[in-house]
C-alpha cells in the first residue's frame, strides 16, 4: 500500500537545480536508504517531502490526497511525517521531557498529564527515561539525537525522515543512535534515511536509492545497489567509501 | 566670600521632588512597556518578506533613529494635535514619542535576537507541525529574548535619561519639579545638584542591576546580542 | 483636514539658516571637545595606576548615569553661582554635551585599546618604544579602526543632543523652529521642517555607520 507518492519533484536554489524531477513511491513498512555524494540533493529531497523546503514543481500525495500549500495543511502533514535532523535541533530552553512534550502540548493541544505520560514512554523507548529532567546542554550528542527521535515519535508519524542522523556524532556515539533506528525498523516503521553508514543501510533498508545530480540514478534492493551496482557513478561512489563493510 | 550652601529649602520641598521622581518613573515605565510591544511588532514587520509590510516599519525605524528625540517630542506635542484634531497632554505626548522612539531601537534588538537563533530551531519546530506563529512564540522568542536582555536594559536606562525632555513641555517630572523649586527658593545650585544626585543614584542602581543580570546570563553560558 | 502651508516656513529660511549654523557650531565644539577629552579619560580608565584610574572611573560613572539635560541645566543655572562670571547658553550646553560624550567615548576608547592583542605591545616594547610611543604609533592606529563605527555613532548622538541647547535658549535649529512657530502660528510646518532638516543631515551619517560596521565585520 503506497502511503506517499512523489511525482515530478523539482527544487532549485538561486538558479542551481538541486532536485530535477524526482518520482518516488513509498509503501507502508518500507525502509528506504538514500545515498549520494554531497550536493547530490539528498537532504533537499527529504526536506521537500515534509515541505521544510517548498518544492518548485511536482506534487506530493499523502494517503491519496495531494498536499496543498496552505500553512494549516502543511502543519498537519508535518505531524504525520516525522523528521530527525543531523544537528538534532533540540530546543535548548526545554528539558528532554519538555522537548518531547512540546509537539503534543502546543500542536496537538493534549492536556499536560497525558502529554507527560506519553513523552515519558517515548523517552523510555529510546533508553533515556533517566534523563527526562536534563537540558540538552547536559546531554551527549548521542543522547540528544535519541531525544530528537523520541520527539518525532511522540507525534505518531506514519513516516519518519532521518537526515544524516549520525553525521554530527563522535564515532563512539553512532552505535546507540543506530541501535534505536534499528529497533524502529524492527517494529515495521516506514522510514526514509539519508546516511553515509552504508553497512547500516545494507542491513536495515528494504530499498536503496542512489541520487546523483538531483535525480534517482539507480535504485533497488540493498543487494542490487550496494553489492552489484550497475551504473558507473554508483560504483565510483561506493569505491570511495572504503570503510563500507557489509 | 565663599558661597553659603543651604539645602534646607530643597528638603522642605522634598514632596515635590518625590512626585517628580514618580512621574519620571511613570513616563519611563509606560514608554518601556508600549515600546517593547510596538518594537516586537516592528521587528516582525521588518522580517516579513512582503515589502508592503517591511518597508513602512523600516521607514518609521529610520526616521525615529535619525531625528533628535526633542524634535520628535515637540512635533507630537505641538504639531500632531493640530493635524489630528485631538487634545494632547504633555504626558500623552511624552509616552507616545518615547514609545515609538524606543520601539524603533527595540525593533533592531528584537530583529538581531530573532536572527541570532539558528535556523535549525525553526526546522525543529516546524518538523513537529508547529505553525510559524507557534514556532516564534514557543521556540524562537524565548531563546532570543534571553540574549536580548542586556541590550534591553541598556536601552531602558537610556530611556530614563531621555524622559527629562518632558520638562521642556512642562510635564512635572523630576527635572521640571527641580526647576520649579529652584525658581521658588532662589536656590538653583542646591536644587539642581540634589536633582542630579537623585538621577545618579536611581540610574546607577538600575545599571548595577543590569550588570548583575548580564553576569548571571554570562555564567549560564548564554551569548548576547547588542 | 489640515491645509499644509510650508510657504510660511520658507519665508523664514534666513532664521533657519542661522539656526543651522548654531547647530553646526555646537556640534563641532562638542565633537572635538568630547571625543578628545574622552580619549584622555579612556586612557585613565585603561591605566593601572590608581591616581588615573579612579578619577576617570568616577567621571565616567557620574556623567553616564545622569541625564545630559540635567547637566546642561546645572551648568547654566547652578554653576554660575560658584563662578565669578556668567555662563552663556552655548558654554553651558557645550559643557554638558561634551562631558557626557567624553564619558561615553572614553569607554569606546578603552574597549578598543583593550581589544588589541598583547603581542602588539610586546612587539613595540621589544623595539625599545616607550609606553606612549607604543600607544601612539602601534596600538591607537589599530584600535581606532575598530572604534570608528562606535565613534561615528557617538557623533550622531552628539548631533541629536545639540537640540537640548534650546532648553537654555541657545539659538540652534529647534530654537528657531519654536520662534517661527510662535510668530507664524504654524507649528506643524515649522517642526516638520526641522525634523526633515535633521533627517537630511543625519541620514548620510547613519548610512556611513552601517557601511563602517559591515566593513569592520568583513575585515576582522
Amino acid at each position: 500500500m503506497t502511503i506517499l507518492k512523489v511525482s515530478g519533484l523539482s527544487k532549485s536554489f538561486g538558479g542551481n537545480d538541486v532536485i530535477r524531477g524526482i518520482d518516488l513511491d513509498v509503501a507502508k513498512g518500507e525502509r528506504i536508504a538514500v545515498l549520494g555524494a554531497s550536493g547530490s540533493g539528498k537532504s533537499t529531497l527529504l526536506r521537500c517531502l515534509n515541505f521544510m523546503e517548498m518544492p518548485d514543481a511536482g506534487t506530493i500525495t499523502l494517503d491519496g490526497k495531494v498536499v496543498g500549500r496552505r500553512e494549516a495543511e502543511l502543519t498537519l502533514v508535518r505531524q504525520r511525517i516525522g523528521m530527525v535532523f543531523q544537528q538534532f535541533n533540540l530546543f535548548p530552553h526545554m528539558t528532554a521531557l519538555g522537548n518531547v512534550m512540546e509537539g503534543l502540548r502546543t500542536v496537538r493541544r493534549m492536556n499536560k498529564a497525558d502529554a507527560q505520560a506519553r513523552a515519558e514512554r517515548e523517552l523510555a523507548r529510546v533508553g533515556l527515561a533517566d534523563k527526562a529532567a536534563h537540558y540538552p546542554a547536559h546531554l551527549s550528542g548521542g543522547q540528544k539525537q535519541r531525544v530528537a527521535i523520541a520527539r518525532a515519535l511522540a507525534m505518531d508519524p506514519e513516516l519518519l525522515l532521518f537526515d544524516e542522523p549520525t553525521s554530527a556524532l563522535d564515532p563512539e556515539l553512532v552505535g546507540e543512535v543506530l541501535g534505536v533506528i534499528r529497533s524502529l525498523a524492527e517494529e515495521g516503521r516506514t522510514m526514509l534515511l539519508v546516511t553515509h553508514e552504508l553497512g547500516f543501510a545494507y542491513h536495515v533498508a528494504t530499498r536503496v536509492i542512489f541520487l546523483a545530480d538531483g535525480t534517482i540514478h539507480e535504485q533497488g534492493t540493498p543487494d542490487e545497489v550496494l553489492k552489484h551496482p550497475k551504473k558507473e557513478r554508483t560504483q565510483a561512489f561506493l569505491a570511495r567509501h572504503k570503510e563500507f563493510s557489509l | 566670600m565663599a558661597y553659603q550652601w543651604d539645602f534646607t529649602p530643597v528638603f522642605a520641598n522634598a514632596d515635590l521632588l518625590a512626585q517628580g521622581l514618580v512621574n519620571t518613573l511613570k513616563v519611563t515605565g509606560a514608554s518601556l512597556a508600549c515600546g517593547l510591544v510596538l518594537g516586537l511588532g516592528f521587528a516582525l514587520m521588518r522580517l516579513s518578506r512582503q515589502r508592503l509590510v517591511s518597508w513602512p516599519a523600516g521607514f518609521v525605524i529610520e526616521v525615529f533613529r535619525t531625528t533628535p528625540p526633542l524634535v520628535q517630542l515637540f512635533w507630537f506635542f505641538f504639531a500632531l494635535p493640530l493635524i489630528a484634531g485631538i487634545e494632547m497632554t504633555p504626558l500623552l505626548a511624552a509616552v507616545v514619542t518615547f514609545s515609538i522612539q524606543s520601539a524603533a531601537f527595540f525593533a533592531e534588538v528584537f530583529r538581531a535576537g530573532i536572527v541570532s537563533v539558528e535556523r535549525g530551531q525553526w526546522d525543529g519546530a516546524r518538523a513537529i507541525g508547529m505553525t510559524h506563529g507557534q514556532a516564534l512564540r514557543r521556540i524562537v522568542l524565548p531563546q532570543a529574548v534571553k540574549r536580548m536582555i542586556p541590550a534591553f536594559m541598556e536601552r531602558a536606562i537610556e530611556l530614563m535619561k531621555t524622559t527629562t525632555l518632558v520638562a521642556t513641555i512642562a510635564y512635572t517630572d523630576l527635572l521640571f519639579a527641580a526647576n520649579e523649586i529652584a525658581q521658588k527658593t532662589f536656590r538653583p545650585l542646591e536644587t539642581f545638584t540634589v536633582a542630579a544626585l537623585i538621577y545618579f543614584v536611581v540610574i546607577t542602581a538600575f545599571s548595577l542591576l543590569a550588570r548583575q543580570l548580564e553576569r548571571h546570563l554570562a555564567v549560564s553560558g548564554e551569548s548576547t546580542v547588542h | 483636514m489640515h491645509q499644509w502651508d510650508f510657504a510660511s516656513v520658507l519665508d523664514n529660511t534666513d532664521a533657519l539658516a542661522v539656526g543651522a549654523l548654531g547647530t553646526l557650531r555646537i556640534f563641532a565644539i562638542c565633537l572635538v571637545a568630547g571625543l578628545s577629552f574622552g580619549l584622555v579619560v579612556g586612557l585613565g580608565r585603561y591605566s593601572q595606576r590608581r591616581v588615573f584610574y579612579w578619577p576617570a572611573t568616577a567621571f565616567v560613572e557620574f556623567f553616564r548615569n545622569t541625564p545630559v539635560l540635567v547637566q546642561i541645566i546645572w551648568f547654566y543655572f547652578a554653576l554660575p553661582i560658584l563662578m565669578p562670571f556668567s555662563i552663556s547658553p552655548l558654554a553651558a550646553a557645550s559643557l554638558g554635551i561634551s562631558l557626557n560624550s567624553a564619558a561615553f567615548s572614553a569607554e569606546i576608547y578603552r574597549g578598543g585599546i583593550q581589544s588589541i592583542d598583547r603581542g602588539q605591545w610586546d612587539g613595540a616594547r621589544a623595539l625599545g618604544m616607550s609606553f606612549l610611543q607604543a600607544m601612539r604609533r602601534i596600538i591607537l592606529p589599530q584600535a581606532l579602526k575598530r572604534m570608528t563605527p562606535a565613534l561615528t555613532n557617538r557623533a550622531i548622538e552628539i548631533f541629536k543632543m545639540s537640540t537640548l541647547a534650546s532648553a537654555v535658549a541657545y539659538v540652534e535649529l529647534l530654537q528657531q523652529a519654536k520662534l517661527i512657530a510662535s510668530l507664524n502660528f504654524n507649528p506643524i510646518e515649522a517642526y516638520t521642517a526641522v525634523a526633515v532638516i535633521f533627517f537630511v543631515f543625519l541620514w548620510p551619517l547613519v548610512q556611513l555607520t552601517y557601511v563602517l560596521e559591515r566593513r569592520l565585520a568583513r575585515d576582522e
